[in-house]
């Protein structure tokens, strides 16, 4: 859990980040959401003292990471940027085992989580681990920064605009294949980004910056269907539709759902988006769709019954 | 074919000196390039970190290369003498340049992304600085020691110039001489080792990271062997004689000293512009220098007696047009009043106040007439006009203005002076072409550079003064249609020179008593 209290960063005259506050709660991911030059990379830069606050206190798990030295604090603490920060003349099991070696960990310690985390992000060990980053695509040096990151299972990961270098295509599928990892589930995170759609896709909470400050925080649907001002709400226009679609989950609108008698094999969990349904319908040439929650009650849509209650749920909002 | 032949003929004959050259050449190198590295890479680390520092290092180390080497070793001199210190010195300077700037460029160089990754997952400095920078940079900090190898591999051949060795003294040794297979000897193998050294280091340069880290050991142990082979004592007479790379390959030089004397004494090359200032400071004790030179008196040498006669005589007198001397039958007496007048040690005298005092010879010239009362104002007459040249150097200008004011004074001849015509053969030809009607030779010059006779010949003639003046004085007469007049008495010629005080203390007068010294002291061996 990480808690920041009136933190300020300024440079000279010039006041990058002023006087934020925000707290990221266990197992939680928080995006930093905002145009270039908003603060966002200084405010979450501050949380690994790359660079140090001017002012104001930063908590991790109840202590202050003021209390010890950057780079004890940082041996503990996941960092993926945009451009992965490999190194070029270390293989990609010498990149995994940095953190490690640094902890002084037991070399078969380190050789077993190395391979257990590349065989989560499906790159086969015996294929991958030898090589050296120049030898991979994008998506998958980003993938063994985040298994850098991650081996060491940090209290706090964070990553900055993580995707940002990768194409469009590789991006949403590393993003989905990410969703799913069971490790960076239950990991405290910290996310930067300017893309709207990943920044609702992957965090919790989105807290939207400008001009050093945060202007609002909370989770997507919060932000799209009560913006706190013009800026927010103008942060959204350019595909206000597909957001909102995006940010209302079948859970949200269970109970506007038709029952279905249950016969049929369920496709779709609660926690998936209406627009996702209405992908997958369109995809798959289907008429219908079926969703089951953990209870096993079963709900069925199909593309009128999405719309009518992304309708009503918005005249709720 | 021939000269490939002669050459290596030329190579093996005087193999020990090549091998001894060639040790000397790369333990020049290798010193330096250890020193600099040592000091580069550090420096380089450094202003990688601080961008102001960085603009005045790479700024000095700039301005350091762009001196001209033989300048630098010039301002080395004073500050520490001769040798091999002053030889690395300017090495060690000419590579630090490339070093530094390539650590700084490769370090510069290195991702930000890498670099702040590496901070981020809590490396420290120091783990940065050697895990990650030094590793990403090293392909351009060892392209920068490869530079600078190359380039001292070259440099270091000027060594030669201030008695630090290398294959600079046969390079040197053979220009002064005309000596193509001399300065192939010396220039061959140093080429070779700027070949050798390219391509050792670009193999370090291409080897993998994970051997890297043997050869990065290997790499300095080796520089610190091959280095340690120069510094080694080398077994040394209890004199030791600095020669110029010319007189070393002379026969009527250290050949002659050698094979005529049987003199064995420790030798370094050494460059005439220093030499004299060398055995001052008691960096040396015998030196190769000329008799009248102005130097011999301003460091209080001496010269040692030739007395088995190896050096030819170079009894310096007026060399006239004949056509000159019978259009104007005066100028002989006017020029011989001269002759006689100057002895070895007037000569050096007066060598000594335009050298070293500073005085311009046209006085010097007049104050020494008056001296002798020879001096008579102008008689600006108008009869014709003599054309009077020189070669560039004090000596020779003097003698010209004593020749213009003898002329003018007693003979209503005027004269122009042309000065400066370079060496023997510039004046020589411009006499023949008749753009001059005198200048002052010196029979061995006549005998050795200009008529240049079979060997039997000058064995014959070079051992007498006056056999030497008969005999140029008959050839040039008969073949250049000129004459030489009666010499002025001083001998220019080779000598050997040792400081006089050593020379008294020792009872060294002669080359003979030297040679004596140095077998009676020797332990035999």
């Amino acid at each position: 859990m990480i808690l920041a209290k009136n933190i300020s960063k300024h440079y000279g005259e010039i006041q990058a980040v002023r006087n934020i506050s925000f707290e990221v709660k266990q197992g939680e991911t928080m995006v930093l959401l905002g145009t270039s030059g908003c603060g966002k990379t200084t405010t979450l830069k501050m949380i690994n003292r790359l660079i140090e606050a001017s002012s104001g206190q930063i908590e991790i798990n109840g202590e202050s990471i003021f209390d010890k030295s950057p780079e004890l604090l940082r041996r503990t603490i996941g960092y993926v940027s945009q451009n992965n920060g490999l190194f070029p003349h270390f293989t990609v099991r010498e990149n995994i085992g940095i953190v490690p070696k640094l902890q002084k960990w037991d070399q078969q310690k380190t050789r077993q989580r190395t391979e257990q985390l590349l065989d989560q992000l499906q790159l086969p060990v015996g294929e991958f681990a030898g090589k050296y980053p120049d030898e991979l695509s994008g998506g998958q040096k980003q993938r063994v920064a985040v298994a850098r990151a991650l081996i060491v299972e940090p209290a706090v990961l964070l990553m900055d605009e993580p995707f940002g270098a990768l194409d469009p295509v590789t991006r949403a599928g590393i993003r989905q294949e990410f969703l799913r990892l069971p490790e960076l589930k239950k990991t405290t995170i910290v996310m930067v980004t300017h893309d709207v759609q990943e920044a609702f896709e992957l965090g919790d909470r989105v807290s939207i910056m400008d001009k050093g400050e945060i202007v609002q925080s909370g989770t997507p649907s919060e932000l799209l269907f009560k913006p706190a001002n013009v800026f927010i709400s103008s942060f959204f226009d350019h595909q206000r539709l597909f957001f909102e679609l995006s940010a209302i989950k079948f859970s949200q609108v269970w109970d506007l759902l038709p029952d279905s008698n249950g016969d049929k094999q369920p496709q779709f969990d609660p926690g998936q988006s209406l627009w996702e349904g209405l992908g997958y319908l369109s995809d798959h040439n289907l008429q219908e769709l079926f969703i089951a929650d953990s209870a096993g009650i079963q709900k069925r849509a199909d593309e009128t019954a999405i719309f009518r209650v992304f309708n009503q749920i918005k005249s709720v909002h | 074919m021939e000269q490939q032949q002669g050459l290596w003929d030329f190579m093996t004959q005087q193999s020990d000196k090549l091998l001894s050259q060639t040790v000397a050449h790369i333990g020049l190198t290798c010193i330096s390039l250890l020193l600099s590295a040592a000091v580069a890479l550090p420096l380089g680390i450094w202003i990688a970190r601080k961008n102001k520092a960085a603009w005045i290092v790479l700024g000095i180390a700039g301005i350091l290369q762009t001196i001209p080497s033989i300048a630098l070793l010039g301002f080395l001199i004073p500050l520490l003498g001769i040798g091999a210190m002053p030889a690395i010195t300017a090495l060690f300077l000419y590579a630090l340049l490339p070093m530094i700037r390539n650590t700084y460029t490769g370090i510069r160089n290195v991702d930000p992304a890498v670099t702040e990754a590496a901070r981020a997952m809590g490396m420290r400095a120091s783990e940065i600085l050697l895990s990650v920078e030094l590793p990403l940079a090293l392909p351009v900090i060892l392209a920068g020691i490869r530079t600078a190898a190359v380039i001292n591999v070259g440099v270091a051949t000027l060594a030669a110039y201030i008695a630090a060795g290398g294959l600079g003294e046969f390079i040197f040794g053979g220009i002064a001489l005309n000596n193509s297979n001399m300065i192939l000897a010396g220039a061959i193998p140093a080429a070779l080792l700027a070949i050798i050294f390219d391509f050792l280091l670009s193999l370090l340069q291409k080897a993998n990271f994970q051997k890297m880290r043997l050869l990065l050991f290997a790499f300095p142990v080796l520089l610190v062997t091959l280095s340690s082979f120069y510094l080694l004592p080398v077994a040394q007479t209890k004199l030791l004689a600095g020669f110029t790379p010319e007189f070393m390959g002379r026969e009527d030089g250290y050949l002659g000293l050698k094979s005529k004397y049987g003199l064995d004494i420790s030798t370094v090359v050494i460059s005439d512009a220093v030499m004299y200032k060398a055995a001052f400071e008691k960096k040396l004790d015998v030196i190769s220098g000329y008799s009248t030179d102005g130097r011999l008196k301003a460091f209080d040498l001496i010269t040692l007696e030739d007395d088995r006669h190896i050096f030819p005589p170079y009894y310096a007198s007026p060399l006239i047009r004949k056509d000159a001397l019978e259009r104007y039958p005066e100028l002989e007496t006017a020029l011989n009043l001269l002759a006689g007048k100057i002895n070895d040690s007037i000569m050096t005298e007066l060598n000594y106040r335009v050298d070293y005092l500073k005085q311009a010879p046209e006085q010097v010239a007049a104050d020494f007439l008056k001296s002798v009362g020879l001096y008579k104002r102008s008689l600006n007459g108008n009869k014709g006009i003599v054309r009077l040249g020189s070669k560039i150097f004090a000596e020779q200008y003097i003698l010209i203005n004593m020749y213009k004011i003898l002329i003018e004074g007693n003979t209503m001849l005027k004269t122009v002076t042309r000065t400066g015509l370079g060496g023997t053969k510039i004046c020589f030809d411009a006499l023949a072409n008749n753009e001059i009607d005198m200048y002052p030779e010196y029979t061995g010059t006549g005998l050795l550079v200009i008529l240049k006779p079979d060997p039997q010949t000058i064995k014959r003639v070079s051992g007498n003064r006056d056999e030497t003046f008969q005999y140029v004085s008959e050839e040039f007469g008969r073949l250049y249609n000129m004459q030489w007049l009666t010499p002025i008495g001083f001998n220019n010629a080779y000598a050997l020179m040792m400081r006089k005080q050593q020379a008294q203390s020792l009872h060294i007068n002669s080359i003979t008593a030297l040679k004596q010294y140095l077998s009676d002291d020797q332990p035999q061996h």
